[in-house]
């Protein structure tokens, strides 16, 4: 099992004849991802240009896709301005869970979109997210498949970096995964952290989750206060950004410390307060999911 | 990206929200006949920089004489304003506004800022004008009162008035409140706002009393730049450091901090991580360095150049962790930087993930003598070996 996304899914690329969806199609596919076809408005009717994807169809809005393909899963390669549309047709047409790399999209955008989610059971993953991969199964996003091995780990990180870091440390120690999911480093997330606990918490394969969250915003600590009160499976925490001035954006739109409790320290108490396993040092994630998942009787 | 109070004064006069009248001034001679023209008795200059704390820190002046305009003009305007914002160095003064005094009966605050835990916009109001919210909301958390906006319906009359009655403003000043909000909110959406900070909102006038924008504070998403014109030429580099926007041109993300260990990494979360990483082995990062995705070798070396740039940096950590990016392109911007910038002091590598093997190739052939690390916690305890030895 896994979370949001598995070896069923059906994977159409919005944007699809681009040259990243290119790209990452044809990853996706060599990983065993069914990519079912795609998106191009004004491509409608045609196939791919691209030899190895040629047997997939391109049409011109979502909803013929869906008909079409029964795809229920996107990957959305739109640039920032046109981001949220292509996000909101995916959810009119039904589409289950939409992945958004997209780094830039307006937050004005994204607040119309969250709007515009109310009352619909469509998961939007991202933006500024690498993706979502469950190993062997599915990727839908642009992290580098060969990093992330089988296992019992969910891992859900608003970094994609730092994800690729935990996943490493965590591969290093015999330590492989069941979903990973990045929730993105934007002010504003489809998806939020305690979303993906739920759904790490109700996956009978996932044992134990590691979440990676950076400094800025109340996230973090929200979820952990949810883990508290309703995980039975151990989570370890890290935040990252100790060494941040306050007021400056360390590079994500969302990574900014307006207040006392946006800061790595603070959060980190918190967690700990919480009852989480909390890694200090960013080198010590994989360690620290090794101490908690010894302590549990947890094996891998 | 902030804007100048001026500016942001005469963006929100376009939407019908009362403010002083005044304008922006380059010389001393110049703030002297805007107080002329503007007429009266009393007028206020104040010191346009995007860094709060002006008041306290003696760039805002009430004068009584268009003579004592000029004399505060004259020594503002080129001196370096220090206020608890803008760090010991203080920011340069380079222009002013002049406005009309106004007889303050009693001062507000308002803001509009962007709620991330329920991810819509949320005006916040306080019947303490003139203090920092922030304050106001440790030592008398009463005293604020919130509205959240649904963004499909809009800011809504009564909401306008249940906030205008939480913080007491009553009759006749009570409708001229809600035209205020719902005209800054307008504003806000219209221009891709991120905050609207009015601090503070004014009962002002003598015998007729009506409301008046005293301050105020904009800041606008970069993101959406692409679609506000008139926002982005608002924009002042002259307060921005010089560095942070080259780095920008070049698609790099520099933050200058005051360490000596040069940093270079791929993407905000791994980078924030080798900071905290660094600081953990008691070393003091030089900088805050994101290459982002798909760096050149071109990209490669000119964060390389940016972060030598800094005469404090004694050796430069280099952490990659190839998603998008490809070891090898970073090996050979490394070597590229090596060969045109001379670099002097030493290079901690640490590859990891797409075509590292090549890119470790392309290093240890290049003759080069790069320090190579294992992983994080090895590439920061080099470094910070390198600058205690």
């Amino acid at each position: 099992m896994s979370v949001f996304v598995n070896k069923h899914s059906k994977v159409i690329f919005q944007g699809f004849t681009g040259e990243h969806a290119t790209f990452h199609a044809k990853d996706a596919m060599r990983m065993g991802t069914r990519v079912v076809g795609g998106v191009t408005p004004g491509k409608g009717g045609t196939r791919h240009p691209d030899p190895e994807l040629a047997h997939l169809p391109v049409f011109d809005t979502v909803a013929e896709a869906v008909a079409a393909t029964g795809a229920d899963v996107s990957a959305v390669f739109v640039p920032p301005p046109f981001n949220a549309d292509a996000l909101m047709e995916a959810i009119d047409a039904g589409i289950r869970v939409a992945v958004t790399i997209a780094d830039g999209i307006p937050v004005h955008d994204m607040i119309r979109l969250q709007r515009y989610r109310v009352g619909k059971d469509s998961i939007v993953i991202g933006p500024n997210t690498p993706g979502i991969i469950t190993p062997g199964e599915c990727k839908v996003g642009i992290m580098p498949s060969h990093i992330y091995k089988k296992g019992n780990v969910g891992i859900v990180s608003r970094s994609g970096t730092l994800n690729y870091e935990a996943t490493e440390q965590m591969a290093a120690l015999g330590l492989g995964i069941t979903t990973s999911v990045g929730i993105g480093g934007d002010p504003i997330n489809g998806t939020d952290f305690v979303t993906v606990l739920r759904a790490f918490e109700a996956d009978p394969e996932t044992e134990i989750v590691v979440m990676i969250g950076e400094i800025g915003g109340p996230q973090e600590v929200a979820a952990a206060r949810w883990a508290k009160e309703n995980m039975t499976k151990p989570v370890i925490g890290f935040v990252a950004g100790l060494a941040a001035p306050t007021g400056r954006r360390m590079g994500h739109a969302g990574a900014i410390i307006s207040s006392e409790a946006d800061t790595a320290g603070a959060k980190m108490d918190a967690m700990e307060a919480l009852g989480l396993y909390v890694a200090r040092n960013p080198a010590q994630i994989g360690q620290t999911v090794l101490r908690a998942a010894q302590e549990h009787g947890i094996r891998f | 990206m902030n804007i100048h109070e001026y500016q942001a004064k005469e963006l929100l006069k376009t939407y019908g929200v009362p403010v002083p009248d005044g304008a922006v001034a380059y010389s001393d001679a110049q703030a002297a006949s805007v107080a002329e023209e503007i007429g009266g008795s009393r007028w206020v200059v104040k010191a346009q920089i995007h860094a709060g704390g002006r008041g306290k820190a003696g760039g805002v002046k009430v004068a009584h004489s268009i003579e004592e305009v000029r004399q505060y003009a004259d020594a503002m305007l080129g001196s370096h304003l220090v206020t608890h914002q803008t760090g010991p160095g203080g920011s340069l003064v380079q222009r002013l506004w002049v406005e009309q005094a106004s007889h303050i009966k009693k001062e507000y605050y308002l803001g509009f800022v962007i709620d991330r835990g329920n991810q819509r916009i949320t005006l916040i109001a306080s019947s303490e004008g003139g203090m920092e919210i922030e304050e106001v909301a440790k030592e008398t958390p009463e005293k604020i009162v919130k509205e959240v906006v649904d963004p499909a319906i809009g800011l809504l009359d009564f909401q306008c008035r249940k906030v205008a009655t939480a913080i007491g403003l009553k009759g006749k000043l009570m409708p001229q409140a809600v035209r205020l909000m719902k005209a800054i909110y307008r504003c806000m959406r219209d221009k891709d706002a991120l905050q609207a900070e009015i601090n503070p909102l004014a009962i002002v006038g003598e015998s007729d009393e009506s409301l008046m924008v005293l301050d105020a504070k904009f800041n606008f998403d970069d993101n959406a730049l692409y679609r506000q014109r008139t926002i982005t030429e608002m924009r002042d580099l002259a307060e921005e450091d010089p560095k942070e926007v080259e780095a920008s041109g070049h698609g790099l993300n520099y933050i200058a901090l005051d360490g000596n260990i040069g940093c270079i990494v791929n993407g905000a979360g791994l980078a924030m991580a080798s900071l905290d990483a660094i600081t953990l082995h008691g070393g003091r990062p030089a900088n805050f360095l994101d290459v982002g995705g798909g760096a050149s070798p071109e990209k490669v070396t000119n964060a390389c150049r940016i972060v030598l740039e800094d005469p404090n940096v004694r050796c430069i950590l280099v952490n990659i962790f190839a998603g998008i990016n490809r070891c090898d392109w970073i090996a050979k911007g490394l070597i590229q930087a090596c060969d045109s910038l001379q670099i002097k002091v030493p290079l901690i590598v640490r590859l990891a993930g797409t075509n590292v093997d090549e890119g470790r190739k392309i290093l240890a052939e290049s003759g080069l003598s790069f320090i190579t690390a294992e992983n994080l916690d090895d590439a920061a305890a080099k470094a910070v070996a390198i600058v205690k030895g």
